[in-house]
């Protein structure tokens, strides 16, 4: 068999590639998509104060620049049993929603939409931002990076630094808004939603409105049937910085959902020896099965268009039209269109942009009142948020004085692993025929992970850290279990 | 097998290394296993120093001075207790054996006991064998 | 028309941030691209291969910048065949310069972080003990690899020749773009040299005792962050917070002094320094009043190699050698 390998795959955080091998035909046999980075995390965190997590785990990825940061601070609540007063809860939202409208707008704009604007058999030399920005002119290129520049700036005055930010508290936010601060970001927040409309306006002309396009967006090439996680609140809707995880199948039904530490009782991580990327899937719905999707899988993705298979709608006017418009155009729910992942982030980023401008009017943001003082260490913290690719899992163990004696990281491109698996496979069976492995075919194939917004340093961050977990099934004499006893 | 200890001492001129002195002058034995490197004052060693000592092999490091209210330089060897109090877990944590590092307070008057600690000291890193980094790389 | 600077950006074991500080140029950016042509930026950014940069003439590229430490032998090979082909290269950002924050990673051994990521986890599931191999036959016919693991995590300046240090955790934008300006003009210190004004943080920080005449006090007590509320207007060091401002150089205008966070040294080490955690050490603990004190200090952060290094462990004195015990 003949290997072809994408090295590096590009457009994406982090480091991959992928191997596809040729039959005598030139048809593709099989294709692998590989993580091949590894940095150890977990277990380095352990013997380090709570506290200075936040800051640390951050460093995971500096793309998602306030994930590991956000999820690993409400950990921290849970590790001194605090919780946030109203105002330091809204700050960390708005902060958190300026990130989701500068990290989709990367995504976007810098990894996603050079294949469309440039295309997708482009040269490599123009088929990146700055191709696009050629294309698009420098006036619209520089209103699109100012714009998403603003949404920086509020990240930064609220977190301290621009990217890995240090503002985290155990319950709270270790600084207040002043009214001249909340102020300046009420007026960049109303471009924030600026930019959203014109992002969807961009999809709309390049995307939506080209029937060539279309095909690839609702083609089979460009389908993975897995089923989906995501967060949302008590009425359905999306959430980002705190809900209830809801995991449906790949036909929709329900599977169930969790909080906090119930995550364990979902999902399960298989290592396989050509990745450094662990496998998750929904143990509820069986044990390994290999990769494979399709009625009876038990894979699943997470990221914006798995929020958009779980949610009934979202919290924001603006964003809801459209997301009402997204599910007209497909139809059938869950809807199982990668690239449909493209218009649900821009979607997304508008929802964000809105909820920002909302906060920055709430009159409680200014308030002194941000952070709740700890008296006790309980010791023990689940932390989840739904970051921009997907559902973000931070569990930690700490001794009574907040000493990291344990960690454990879920990450959202982990999750997607096997769907990123089968979205390459498919792709690359259906572009590459007869050995025709030209650059452009291969781009095909790079445009089926792309969707997934890949963080792979995240997803790789590394070791997690524990004991071994024991599960004891107790039976009574008919055999029924009667009692389970677990040490995690 | 055995091993014959490497350590290097840091001696401050006006005590340790007086003692030092004053322990040759009075015949003391001790093995022959510490280079001393003469400071004006223990406050002078940087944690570096001692770091550097044990990235390059030596099996123990010593830092010698004065007892407290005794320092030619007031507050000197103050400082350095409190620096070497850190730089002990530093050492710890960073993956080595913390008995490898001592501080002392010797004066000028204690050839004795500098040579006490001599033997002392040599005892317990024949016991605990050459620094690792050495071996293995 | 001035001929554009053929610029390049590697990221090798790091997390993408400080290719991101010069995203967050934002328009600047626009601008910058006007004077610079890229023609190799991965993974991140374009679609350039790393064999389309092996194949690239030896000093074709002008400027290059790598972010990230060097923590797997593929980090290995690129960094080599991007200093061969550039004639001016920068270490980017803490990893690249100091180890960063992931060459704690060091502090343990290859089988200790490998065996909790692959075996241990509470939600994995692992029946037969498998790694991730740098080879596997997988299923008898795919031959598939991937790149091993490093004995240690490494500077770029360990493995090659740097032209030119930026510090930070990513560098703010705003001295990215004093910076770049600096390189494509020309006005350059001597090639070795770290880009900085060479201020500390407390140099740049609104609470400096100094700047209201006030004498630093010996330090009587050690807290952290979670104890209590600072005074906004006092330096942290004062209050007795961990605060690594007198070592660090200060770039970033004291960014986290200015939400009442204390300094953890991204910025890289004041000139002069070699080994930033052992400085630290110095700078912290001679601060403090008396043995008492320093006792507080170990005891209640902890681990001293994780608060003082966490930056720079990779540039360290000790972090240089593979730790005891750790496999060849």
């Amino acid at each position: 068999m003949k290997k072809v390998e994408i090295n590096p795959i590009t457009r994406l955080e982090g480091h991959g590639k992928i191997a596809i091998f040729l039959d005598d035909a030139g048809n593709v046999d099989d294709a692998f998509f590989q993580t091949v980075e590894f940095r150890g995390y977990e277990k380095f965190l352990q013997g380090m104060p709570i506290e200075e997590v936040p800051r640390t785990v951050s460093t995971i990825c500096g793309v998602c620049r306030a994930v590991h940061f956000t999820a690993s601070m409400k950990a921290s609540d849970g590790v001194y049993g605090v919780t946030p007063p109203s105002a330091g809860r809204k700050l960390r939202e708005l902060f958190f929603n300026a990130h989701y409208v500068e990290d989709h707008a990367v995504i976007l704009y810098a990894l996603g939409f050079p294949d469309f604007v440039v295309g997708p058999e482009a040269s490599p030399a123009v088929r990146n931002v700055v191709g696009l920005i050629q294309a698009v002119g420098a006036d619209v290129g520089k209103l699109v990076l100012r714009k998403r520049g603003l949404a920086v700036k509020i990240f930064e005055m609220l977190g301290g630094k621009p990217n890995h930010p240090v503002a985290a508290l155990p319950g709270g936010w270790s600084r207040r808004l002043a009214e001249s601060e909340r102020a300046q970001i009420e007026e960049w927040c109303k471009e924030l939603v600026e930019l959203g409309e014109l992002t969807l306006q961009v999809f709309d002309d390049v995307v939506l409105k080209n029937p060539k396009y279309m095909e690839l967006v609702t083609g089979d090439m460009y389908k993975v049937e897995v089923g989906y996680m995501g967060s949302v609140d008590e009425q359905g809707r999306i959430a980002y910085y705190d809900g209830v995880q809801k995991v449906i199948d790949v036909d929709g039904n329900p599977v169930g959902s969790f909080t906090g530490k119930g995550y364990l009782d979902f999902i399960s991580e298989r290592v396989l020896p050509w990745s450094y990327l662990k496998f998750p899937y929904q143990k509820k719905l069986g044990g390994w099965d290999g990769i494979k999707d399709g009625p009876g899988t038990n894979l699943y993705a997470v990221g914006p268009l798995a929020r958009f298979n779980i949610a009934s709608g979202m919290d924001t006017p603006k964003a809801q039209a459209h997301f009402e418009r997204f599910h007209a155009t497909f139809g059938a729910k869950p809807v199982h269109y990668i690239l449909a992942y493209h218009w649900a982030r821009a979607i997304e980023l508008l929802n964000a942009a809105e909820k920002c401008l909302e906060l920055s009017r709430d009159p409680e943001i200014t308030s002194a009142d941000t952070w709740t003082k700890p008296t006790s260490c309980p010791g023990e913290g689940v932390g989840i948020i739904e970051a921009p690719r997907g559902t973000l899992i931070h569990h930690y163990v700490t001794d009574d004085k907040g000493i990291v004696q344990n960690a454990n990281l879920i990450v959202a491109t982990t999750h997607n692993n096997g769907p990123i698996n089968l979205a390459v496979k498919k792709a690359a069976r259906h572009f590459i025929i007869n050995g025709n492995v030209a650059e452009g075919m291969l781009n095909y194939v790079e445009m089926a992970f792309r969707p997934y917004d890949l963080c792979l340093a995240c997803a790789t961050h590394a070791v997690t850290g524990g004991g071994t977990p024991i599960e004891v099934d107790i039976h009574d004499h008919h055999g029924h279990v009667i009692r389970t006893l677990r040490n995690f | 097998m055995t091993y014959s200890p490497n350590i290097i001492g840091f001696a401050c001129q006006w005590c340790t290394y007086a003692g030092a002195d004053l322990a040759g002058n009075l015949r003391c034995k001790y093995p022959p296993t510490v280079k001393l490197i003469k400071v004006p004052c223990s406050g002078r060693v940087e944690p570096e120093h001692v770091l550097e000592a044990l990235a390059r092999g030596a099996d123990g490091v010593l830092i010698g001075g004065c007892h407290y209210g005794d320092c030619h330089y007031k507050e000197g060897n103050y400082k350095t207790s409190r620096r070497m109090t850190v730089l002990k877990k530093l050492i710890e944590d960073s993956g080595h054996d913390p008995r490898r590092f001592r501080l002392e307070w010797i004066s000028g008057a204690e050839g004795k006991k500098f040579a006490e600690v001599m033997d002392e000291f040599t005892k317990e890193l024949a016991e605990l064998g050459p620094n690792p980094v050495k071996g293995g790389n | 028309m001035a001929e554009k600077i053929k610029f390049a950006f590697l990221l090798a074991g790091g997390c993408a941030g400080c290719e991101m500080a010069l995203v967050d140029l934002s328009e600047k950016l626009v601008d910058a691209l006007e004077h610079l042509e890229v023609v190799f930026w991965a993974p991140t950014v374009a679609d350039v291969k790393y064999k389309d940069l092996e194949a690239m003439p030896d000093g074709f590229i002008d400027l290059a910048f790598v972010d990230g430490m060097i923590r797997n032998s593929e980090n290995e090979h690129m960094v080599k065949v991007l200093r061969a082909k550039s004639k001016v290269l920068v270490a980017f950002g803490a990893c690249a310069t100091l180890g960063g924050i992931a060459a704690l990673g060091d502090l343990h051994t290859k089988a200790e972080l490998f065996d909790q990521a692959y075996k241990h986890t509470f939600s994995t599931d692992n029946p037969e003990g498998v790694w991730p191999q740098p080879q596997c036959l997988f299923e008898g016919k795919y031959d598939l690899t991937l790149p091993s693991f490093t004995s240690r995590c490494a500077t770029i300046d360990q493995l090659v020749d740097v032209d030119y240090y930026v510090g930070g955790c990513p560098p703010h934008h705003d001295f990215v773009a004093a910076a770049v300006t600096a390189i494509v003009t020309g006005n350059l210190p001597p090639k070795g040299s770290w880009l900085t004004s060479g201020k500390a943080v407390c140099d740049v920080c609104k609470r400096n005792p100094a700047l209201s005449d006030q004498q630093r006090l010996p330090v009587g007590e050690v807290i952290r962050t979670v104890e209590g509320r600072p005074d906004e207007t006092k330096c942290l060091l004062q209050q007795g917070y961990v605060c690594f401002g007198p070592v660090t150089q200060g770039d970033c205008n004291a960014s986290c002094l200015n939400v009442n966070i204390p300094c953890r040294g991204c910025g890289g080490p004041m000139p002069g320094v070699n080994d930033f955690g052992a400085r630290s050490v110095t700078a912290i603990a001679s601060s403090l009043k008396d043995d008492a004190t320093a006792e507080k200090l170990v005891n209640k952060y902890n681990d001293m190699a994780k608060l003082v290094y966490r930056y720079s462990f990779s540039a360290g004195t000790l972090g240089k050698k593979q730790r005891p015990g750790s496999q060849a």
